[in-house]
């Protein structure tokens, strides 16, 4: 059976729902972290999908997923630097820990 | 025509020293008051070379004095027609007022040169005294009536300044703001006063507001007339109105009560501004106004009677009952004031009904010749002795020989006794009330044997009763030294009981009189007998319980009891007053004024801010700074967008 | 959009003989700014901000002749020196600068209570450089707002007389600073919010063409309906500003927290801008509106002007009289320009200029007495005269010019009022008029309390010693009391100056 868009779709859904359930149960940073990932590869994955099938001849699908594994990549460093720090100062990188910035 | 720019110099000299003065006190700390007299000196020179000029020259056109304006400048203009103009008016009062002014001005200049010495102040003392005197210049030869009223205050002011010389003493404090605060009430009158009159004609030049006024059928007065407030127009509303600042001004009963505290300024202020020229603004004022009093309002007239006479009689009474030589004098003052008064009140316009209008101005002029004598010699007895109080008196007239004979001829004048200038005027005064309201007269004559009394008392206790003073040495603070009689001070008494003496011969009809044309008063020798007896009289039961030391008077006042307390606490007005004041203004208005603003205007606003808190507080809990708690909040609300983009929409 | 309307029709349009470009006076604040940020020292700081602030001073009376002169040689335009600068071409905004009478006049006061507010100034010792920078800021605000005739400009120059205060008072302040700013600052914002929805409603009610330039609005005819939700919004606004009742509150804590200048600054400049703004831009622009609101706004004149009186009696704190008799005078403001009529307005506006040069020198006064005694309260003082004459004579002046003493401008301005108000036939005028010459006697009684129990009585020991004013403290005295001189012995040069813009306001609501 040739894979369709909905089953793309499925696989998509299942991926961003994995990553926000990470999101909000883990409390270490470097799986929130990765939860994110997932949810932007969801992203990715439909971009891709929804650019094969429906839009064939056109490529902004995949500049936008090109887009953003940079930006992802980028975030990525910006946000293991913050962890880093947080980690130097509260000796942790649970995100309960960090809860300074409230009222 | 008279030269403006000469007549302009009789009030800008005081106005000079008062600048130069003030402004360079410490430069001319010695020579402020030879400077200030000397200026004063100029002034009054010019005044009389005006009046002689006004009077035998250039003011008489066909037998009627006329109403010269040489100069005015538009000085601030509110509408068409509607402006303040400084001008000024020569007509015969104010032409009188200007001699009387800088006169004892002058009079009182030269005194203070020995009273006042070795004041520390001295150069201030001289700037405010030609501030007052520039200022009372300035009211007396208005042409327009709000120029009055900026003069008026002008006046008002150098009186508060003056009477609070002495600013360390507490006594002085309260008694200048009282007098400040309690004219100033009544200048409350006078504002609107001018509001409705100048509304009603248009206009605030005195003389075109007098003739527009005054015309029957001109439509400014049909207007006034017909428009009315509680049934009373608006003409007749303004012109009482004005005449409340006259007789706030004029210490009329019962804006009386700041006259007699006045007397805590030095005495030759008291002689110069609370005896001989402002108090008299207010009777000046009437009788600026006078003919649209008499024409268009007769009503308010009979009230400038009645207020005049009731308060000439009620300070007669006070008087007999002080023991402070200058509230005696202060009180005095008020009781002939009101006689100026009720003259008017009971004059009519032109003709022989006029004589009120001639009699109060004569009485003007010789009451501030006798009135500013009798101040000054009570100056110079406080001067020797250092007191105020007829207790500390006595036997002086051996001390004081000058003052004592100087003081004897203003008595005698005040009492009306011929041939002293009182005698004239007051005749004269007597004579239109009896003719016009016999009412007014049989109080104004019991009011007048009752100002002999009085006067005489003072002059007993002050000169004879006893020489309490030959026996001990000094109750004086400074150190004992008696100041005798310096020459310095003895001039002005001298000059002044001339004029006492001799003012009551001017054939003042011939050139003062309501309406311009001369007015022959005639002497009625029959009709002075009974005021004259009834002078007599009152000096004799003075002398009879003054004389001497005696316990008779004593007697007399215990016998008379109640009424006896009453006028020695001057009927209480004052008590009534401070109660209106302290008890209802301050406490009934003021405060709660004041709380309502602090609690509930400014509660409103705290209550917003401290509601916007509290909320605040409430809700800041959502703020938890946990980063997964928000992203929570973020999924529901997208969700809850989504759902209502796709079902609402 | 080009956007160069002139006056009236009656105006004629010629070749200026007096030019005067009206961004040197924006431009002199700026650039006296800019230098006090650059300066080093304390005393270059304070120098530079006095020269700066005489040349300002120099400037306004420059701009006065040059005025008169122009209007003298038959340019009757309402505007004068008018230019246009485009700032977003896109919605309208532009630079539109121009002065009419009334505006020069205020932009007067602005100059002498600078000079006087830089001068009392001279001992700040915290932070002196911000201090300065935000006095200038404060007088850049004041400028800007007098010569804007585009809304937007105006509201951004409202907003730039605005944020100095609350820096002003919450840094510099005494007492209960923190609270007294923020209440200052919350309110005058809820002012200026108003004032920004009004602005936007008359923005948008215009159609196509959209403009927010002040003489191009004063052209249109806006639709009675609009103009009767607009004019409370754009008179409570601009009235917060100048202490109309009830909103009033922030005046008694503001000055009282605030530094001497900053009290200066509050009541001689900031009050007033609002009192302009009722002026210039809600009964200019809806006209209509404000006569339908004229009796609204005379009772809560009357109300300010009575019960600030009878409320300041009780006042025992020198600062907090001052603060509550500058609620009473403002109401004399409000009440000329509730009136309607060219003289009452004309009133209104000598009585910003008087109010804004007394209520000066009255708070600087009241900060000599301050540094010397420090104490603020009226009981604790007594018998000053003997040891700080100067000051006192001072103290004097002011008190009888709020009490409406002929010879000082206060009285030109309160009786102008009364005439003014006199002139509308009708009982309800009259009374309102009646209460307001009331007050003249109630504020005697509490100016007459609190300077005598300041200046006279007998000395308390420990102030035998205290020293009279300083230089720069005289100097500052000195200007203030000369400007009101001048006003009060000399009105007619203010009177003409003012007098035919209020004419030509008075001529839009006539109709």
């Amino acid at each position: 059976m040739e894979p369709g868009l909905y089953h793309i779709l499925f696989v998509s859904a299942a991926l961003f729902f994995i990553g926000v359930y990470g999101f909000f149960t883990r409390r270490n940073l470097i799986t929130m972290l990765m939860s994110i990932e997932l949810i932007l590869n969801s992203v990715n994955l439909n971009f891709v999908a929804f650019n094969k099938y429906l839009w064939p001849n056109r490529m902004d699908g995949l500049f936008f997923v090109i887009f953003i594994i940079a930006i992802a990549a980028a975030e990525a460093a910006v946000a293991i630097a913050i962890i880093i720090n947080l980690y130097r100062s509260h000796q942790s990188i649970d995100v309960e820990k960090a809860e300074e910035m409230k009222y | 025509m008279p030269n403006a720019a000469v007549i302009a110099l009789i009030p800008l000299l005081p106005l000079a020293g008062f600048l130069l003065l003030g402004i360079f006190k410490n430069t001319f700390r010695n020579s402020s008051g030879i400077i200030g007299t000397i200026l004063l000196l100029a002034s009054a020179f010019i005044a009389i070379y005006v009046a002689y000029g006004y009077f035998f020259d250039y003011g008489k056109v066909n037998g009627v004095y006329q109403k010269l304006i040489p100069f005015q400048h538009v000085w601030l203009v509110f509408s068409k027609g509607v402006s303040i103009d400084m001008g000024i008016m020569l007509d015969p009062i104010s032409v009188i007022m200007i001699v009387v002014v800088t006169f004892v001005s002058l009079m009182v200049h030269i005194y203070s040169l020995g009273y006042m010495k070795g004041e520390k102040r001295f150069s201030t003392y001289y700037a405010f005294l030609g501030l007052f005197t520039f200022s009372m210049l300035g009211l007396v030869l208005s042409s327009n009536i709000f120029q009055i009223y900026i003069f008026w205050e002008g006046v008002g002011v150098s009186s508060f300044l003056l009477i609070g010389f002495h600013y360390d003493r507490p006594s002085a404090v309260a008694a200048c703001k009282k007098a400040f605060i309690v004219t100033r009430f009544a200048d409350l009158g006078f504002l609107i006063g001018i509001l409705i009159l100048s509304y009603s004609a248009g206009t605030l030049d005195f003389n075109t507001l007098i003739q527009r006024l005054t015309t029957p059928g001109s439509p400014e007065l049909q207007n006034a007339v017909a428009s009315s407030f509680l049934g009373i127009s608006a003409v007749a509303w303004g012109v009482v109105l004005v005449f409340i600042g006259g007789a706030g001004k004029s210490a009329m009963f019962p804006l009386h009560i700041w006259l007699p505290d006045a007397m805590e300024g030095p005495t030759p202020v008291s002689a110069l501004i609370h005896a001989a020229t402002m108090v008299v603004a207010g009777v000046f004022l009437v009788a600026r106004l006078f003919p649209v009093f008499a024409i268009t309002v007769p009503g308010g007239l009979n009230i400038v009677a009645w207020v005049g006479v009731i308060s000439a009689l009620l300070a007669a009474v006070i008087a007999c009952t002080q023991t402070d030589i200058k509230r005696v004098l202060a009180y005095s003052t008020m009781s002939q004031i009101g006689f100026m008064m009720f003259g008017l009140g009971v004059a009519t316009y032109g003709g022989e009904g006029s004589l009120g209008y001639t009699a109060s101005m004569f009485h003007l002029f010789t009451h501030a010749m006798f009135k500013a004598l009798l101040f000054l010699g009570a100056g110079s007895v406080i001067h020797y002795i250092h007191s105020n109080e007829m207790k500390d008196m006595g036997g002086l007239r051996k001390h004081l020989p000058i003052t004592h004979i100087t003081f004897l001829i203003a008595c005698l004048a005040i009492a009306g006794i011929p041939p002293f200038a009182g005698f004239f005027s007051k005749e004269e005064i007597l004579l239109a009330a009896y003719e016009n309201n016999p009412a007014v007269y049989w109080i104004a004559l019991f009011t007048s044997g009752l100002t002999a009394f009085y006067m005489f008392r003072l002059y007993f206790r002050i000169f004879w009763n006893g020489p309490s003073l030959a026996a001990s040495p000094s109750p004086s603070k400074g150190g004992g030294a008696h100041h005798g009689e310096s020459f310095i001070m003895m001039l002005p008494l001298i000059i002044l009981a001339i004029g006492a003496a001799a003012a009551g011969f001017i054939p003042f009809g011939k050139f003062v009189s309501s309406d311009g044309t001369p007015l022959e008063t005639k002497f009625h020798l029959q009709f002075s007998i009974l005021p004259v007896a009834l002078g007599l009289a009152g000096i004799l039961l003075a002398i009879w319980l003054y004389k001497k030391q005696s316990t008779r008077a004593g007697k007399i006042a215990a016998s008379l009891g109640k009424l006896y307390k009453t006028a020695y606490h001057k009927f209480y007005i004052d008590e009534i007053y401070l109660f209106i004041t302290k008890k209802v203004l301050f406490n009934l208005v003021g405060r709660p004024a004041a709380w309502f603003d602090k609690n509930v205007v400014d509660g409103m606003v705290n209550l917003t801010g401290n509601t916007t808190a509290a909320i605040s507080e409430r809700i800041k809990k959502l703020q938890s700074g946990k980063i997964q708690q928000y992203a929570i909040y973020f999924l529901v609300a997208v969700i809850g967008l989504a759902l209502i983009f796709i079902y609402v929409f | 959009m080009e956007s160069r309307v002139r006056g009236g029709p009656q105006s004629t349009r010629r070749n200026a003989k007096y030019k005067m470009n009206l961004l040197y006076i924006i431009g002199l604040p700026i650039l006296t700014a800019i230098a006090v940020l650059a300066s080093k020292t304390r005393s270059q700081i304070r120098w530079i901000s006095f020269i700066g602030s005489l040349a300002q001073l120099t400037l306004a009376l420059v701009l006065v002749i040059v005025f008169r002169n122009e209007r003298e040689a038959g340019n009757t335009s309402q505007m004068l020196f008018e230019q246009t600068t485009k700032l977003f071409p896109s919605l309208s905004i532009s630079f539109h600068f121009g002065v009419d009478g009334i505006s020069v006049a205020m932009i007067l006061l602005t100059a002498f209570v600078v000079v006087a507010g830089v001068l009392v100034s001279w001992n700040v010792e915290k932070m002196t450089k911000e201090f300065y920078f935000l006095l200038i800021l404060l007088g850049l605000g004041a400028y800007g707002f007098f010569i804007s005739l585009d809304l937007f400009i105006l509201f951004f120059f409202l907003e730039v007389a605005v944020i100095p205060k609350y820096l002003l008072i919450g840094i510099w302040g005494s007492g209960k600073k923190e609270y007294s700013a923020n209440k200052l600052a919350l309110m005058l914002m809820t002012g200026s919010a108003l004032v920004l929805i009004a602005m936007l409603g008359i923005y948008f009610a215009q159609g196509n063409v959209r403009s927010f330039d002040l003489m191009h609005i004063a052209q249109l005819h806006i639709a009675p309906e609009l103009q009767r939700i607009l004019f409370p919004l754009f008179f409570v606004g601009f009235g917060v500003f100048t202490a109309i009742f009830p909103l009033h509150t922030w005046v008694p804590d503001g000055h009282s927290s605030a530094p001497t200048a900053g009290s200066m600054f509050l009541a001689g400049i900031s009050m007033k801008l609002g009192g302009y703004g009722c002026l210039r831009v809600a009964t200019w622009l809806l006209p209509e509106a404000a006569k339908e609101y004229s009796n609204i706004v005379i009772v809560l004149a009357s109300i300010a002007i009575l019960y600030g009186a009878f409320a300041t009696m009780m006042q025992k704190d020198l600062k907090y009289i001052n603060a509550y008799s500058s609620i009473s005078h403002c109401g004399f403001v409000l009440l000329g320009i509730g009136m309607l009529t060219t003289t009452a307005m004309t009133g209104a506006v000598m009585q910003m200029v008087s109010h804004g040069l007394m209520t000066a020198l009255f708070f600087a006064v009241i900060g000599m007495i301050y540094d010397r005694t420090h104490t603020r309260m009226v009981a604790d003082m007594g018998g000053l005269m003997k040891v700080m004459p100067f000051i006192c004579t001072a103290l004097f002046i002011v008190g009888l010019c709020s009490l409406g003493l002929p010879g000082f401008s206060g009285f030109i301005a309160e009786m102008t009022v009364f005439m003014g108000s006199w002139e509308k036939a009708g009982l309800f005028y009259r009374v309102a008029t009646i209460i307001a010459c009331m007050s003249i006697v109630v504020t005697a009684v509490y100016i007459l309390r609190a300077v005598g129990q300041t200046a006279m009585g007998p000395i308390k020991e420990s102030y035998n010693n205290l020293s009279d004013a300083k230089w720069n403290e005289k100097l500052a005295a000195g200007i203030l009391i000369l400007g009101i001189v001048a006003i009060g012995v000399y009105p007619s040069w203010l009177n003409d100056l003012i007098r035919p813009g209020a004419e030509l306001i008075f001529q839009r609501i006539a109709g």
